[in-house]
C-alpha cells in the first residue's frame, strides 16, 4: 500500500483526483495481484452477508449462545416503528440494525468482522440504514466498504483494532471512525472532510475500556455497537457541516495507541475489571466462564 | 505491516462471536490440519491467557476443532464441530492452562497433533480481526500469518541450501514475499519458512522434497477468498 497515514491517503486521493474507495481498490489490486472484478465481487458478497445479518436479528430475534442477551434489536425496531423514539427514524434504524448484527454474532451466526467481530454491528448499521434512507445502490455501498477499509488499514497498522491490545476504544472506536469517514465520502464529502469525521469520531471514544462480562462479546459490546452507529452518523454530520477535527486524525490515532498501551490489562478484554467485576458481572461469569475445575498448571 | 490488505480489515466472513477467539482460532486449527496433511487422529489443545479463561463462552473449542476439520471461518457446521470430529474419528482434548506462555500474545493456542505415526506441535496467536501469527512449529521459533501460501521446509544446515531452494522457486516463477531461516544449532536442523505471493504449481513441493539434506516440506495454503 502506498499510504501509511490518513494524511498520505488524502494527499494521494487529491493528487490523483480519485475517491478513497477508488484508491483502495487500485491498491488492493496491486497488493493481491487480482483483477478488479474479483476484489469487488468479494466485497459485494460481504455486503450481502451484512444485510442478511441486519435482517435476521430484527425479524427472527436470536438468543446468544450464553442466553444472556438477545432480542434488543427487535425491541428498538418495534419502538421506533411506533413513532415514539427521540432519535429520528434514520438514526434509530442505524441503532436497531447495529444491535441486530451484534446479536447475530453473539448467537454464533454469520457476520463480517469490521474490523473485528466485537465491532461487527457498526458499519452494517450505518450502511444499511443510510442505503434505505438515501436510496443508494449496492454498488455505492460496496465502494463505501473500501473507504472504510482504507481508514481501518491505517488505524490497524498505526495503532490497534482489538480490545485485547488496546481496549474498546481500539475495537468499537476504530469501527466508528471507519463508518464515519466512509459515510462522509458516500454522501459526497471530500477526503479532507472524511478525515475530520474520523478524527471527531475517534476523539469521542478515547479511553474506552474493554470489560466484557464473563469475557463474552455481549455485555456491554452489543449496546456499544448500537451507540457506535449513532455516533458515526453524528461525526459524519459534523464533518459535512464543516466542523473540523482540530487535532488531526492521524494524531488522534497516535493518542489511541498511547492510551491503549497505558491501559492496565484488567481493562483489555480479560474480564478482570470494569463491568465484568461488578457483583452482577461476577455472578453471570460464574455461570458462563470456563470451569475452574478443568484448569491445569 | 501487521495488516496487509483491505480484507484483513473488512473481513473475514465468519461465524461469531469473536474474531480473535473464534475466527482466529478456526484459522490456527486449519494451519495445524494442513501441517499434518489431513485429519489428525488425536489433538491435544493447550489454551493460554484469555483463550483459557473464556474459551467456552466464545466457542474457541468449537472453532479450533472446526479448523482441524478444515472448516472455513464462516462454515455453519462450526457450532457442531466437536460432535462432527468425534464422528470423523478425531479425538480432541482441551487443556486450559493457568500460566501464560512467556512473551506471547494473550490469545494463544498450542496444538499437539498426531496423524499416521507422526506428531506435530504448533503454537499460534490470534492477534485480532481473525488475523493470526504462527509462532512455533515443532520447537522452532518462527513467524507467519497464513495469509499467503507458505512453504515450511525442514532441512539440515548446509552451505548453499537457500540457493538450491530459491532456484527451484525461480524455475516455477514463484515470488518470495517473506522468508525466515531458523536453525537449532550450527550444522544442525533448520526450518525455513517461505511465504509466496500466490499459490504456484504444487510441483514445487515435490522438487523441494527431492533436494539433498531436505527432511520434509509442508505447504500451508488455506485458500481463503478463492471460493465461490
Amino acid at each position: 500500500m502506498r499510504f501509511q497515514s490518513l494524511q498520505q491517503l488524502k494527499e494521494l486521493c487529491e493528487s490523483e483526483r480519485v475517491t478513497m474507495a477508488e484508491l483502495m481498490i487500485t491498491e488492493q489490486m496491486h497488493e493481491s495481484a487480482q483483477p478488479r472484478a474479483a476484489i469487488v465481487k468479494q466485497m459485494s458478497d460481504y455486503y450481502q452477508v451484512m444485510k442478511e445479518a441486519v435482517h435476521k436479528g430484527i425479524h427472527e430475534p436470536v438468543k446468544s449462545r450464553s442466553g444472556l442477551t438477545g432480542g434488543d434489536a427487535k425491541r428498538v425496531h418495534d419502538y421506533m416503528s411506533g413513532g415514539a423514539s427521540s432519535l429520528d427514524e434514520a438514526a434509530c434504524r442505524a441503532l436497531a440494525y447495529a444491535l441486530s448484527v451484534s446479536e447475530v454474532n453473539a448467537s454464533m451466526g454469520r457476520i463480517i468482522a469490521t474490523p473485528t467481530a466485537g465491532s461487527c454491528g457498526i458499519i452494517p448499521g450505518v450502511f444499511v440504514s443510510s442505503q434505505q434512507r438515501f436510496g443508494w445502490s449496492d454498488e455505492h455501498m460496496v465502494n463505501g466498504l473500501f473507504t472504510a477499509g482504507a481508514i481501518g488499514y491505517v488505524i490497524a497498522n498505526s495503532s490497534f483494532v482489538s480490545g485485547a491490545e488496546g481496549g474498546c476504544q481500539a475495537e468499537v472506536g476504530s469501527a466508528i471512525g471507519m463508518a464515519a469517514g466512509a459515510l462522509t465520502e458516500l454522501r459526497g464529502g471530500s477526503p479532507e472532510q472524511a478525515l475530520h469525521a474520523v478524527g471527531l469520531a475517534l476523539k469521542n471514544c478515547l479511553g474506552l475500556i474493554c470489560d466484557p462480562v464473563a469475557g463474552l462479546v455481549e455485555i456491554p459490546c452489543i449496546v456499544r455497537n448500537g451507540f457506535g452507529a449513532v455516533t458515526a452518523l453524528a461525526a459524519a454530520d459534523m464533518a459535512l457541516a464543516g466542523v473540523r477535527s482540530v487535532i488531526p486524525s492521524d494524531e488522534v490515532i497516535g493518542v489511541m495507541l498511547q492510551v491503549g498501551r497505558a491501559m492496565p490489562s484488567q481493562y483489555r478484554e480479560t474480564a478482570q475489571g470494569g463491568l465484568a467485576q461488578t457483583p452482577t458481572g461476577q455472578k453471570l461469569a460464574k455461570q458462563w466462564s470456563s470451569p475452574e475445575g478443568e484448569q491445569e498448571g | 505491516m501487521r495488516f496487509k490488505d483491505v480484507f484483513s480489515i473488512i473481513g473475514p466472513s465468519m461465524i461469531g462471536p469473536s474474531s480473535s477467539h473464534t475466527a482466529g482460532a478456526v484459522r490456527i486449527g486449519r494451519v495445524a490440519r494442513h501441517l499434518a496433511g489431513g485429519l489428525p487422529e488425536k489433538a491435544d489443545i493447550y489454551l493460554y491467557g484469555s483463550f483459557a479463561e473464556t474459551y467456552r463462552g466464545h466457542g474457541t473449542d468449537l472453532a479450533l476443532a472446526g479448523g482441524l476439520m478444515d472448516f472455513h471461518t464462516d462454515d455453519a457446521r462450526i457450532k457442531d464441530s466437536l460432535e462432527l470430529a468425534e464422528q470423523a474419528g478425531m479425538e480432541v482434548v482441551f487443556h486450559p492452562m493457568t500460566q501464560p506462555l512467556p512473551h506471547l500474545h494473550p490469545n494463544t493456542a498450542r496444538l499437539v497433533i498426531q496423524r499416521k505415526g507422526n506428531t506435530f506441535e504448533i503454537a499460534g496467536c490470534s492477534i485480532g480481526g481473525g488475523n493470526i501469527e504462527i509462532v512455533q512449529i515443532n520447537g522452532y521459533a518462527i513467524s507467519f500469518t497464513a495469509n499467503y501460501p507458505t512453504l515450511l521446509i525442514f532441512h539440515e544446515d548446509r552451505k548453499g541450501m537457500i540457493a538450491l531452494m530459491t532456484h527451484i522457486l525461480q524455475q516455477y516463477d514463484a515470488n518470495i514475499g517473506f522468508m525466515k531461516v531458523e536453525r537449532k544449532s550450527r550444522s544442525g536442523d533448520v526450518l525455513t519458512v517461505i511465504e509466496l505471493d500466490d499459490a504456484k504449481d504444487r510441483e514445487i513441493v515435490k522438487q523441494l522434497r527431492m533436494l539433498p539434506h531436505v527432511r520434509a516440506v509442508h505447504f500451508i495454503h488455506l485458500g481463503e477468498g478463492e471460493r465461490e
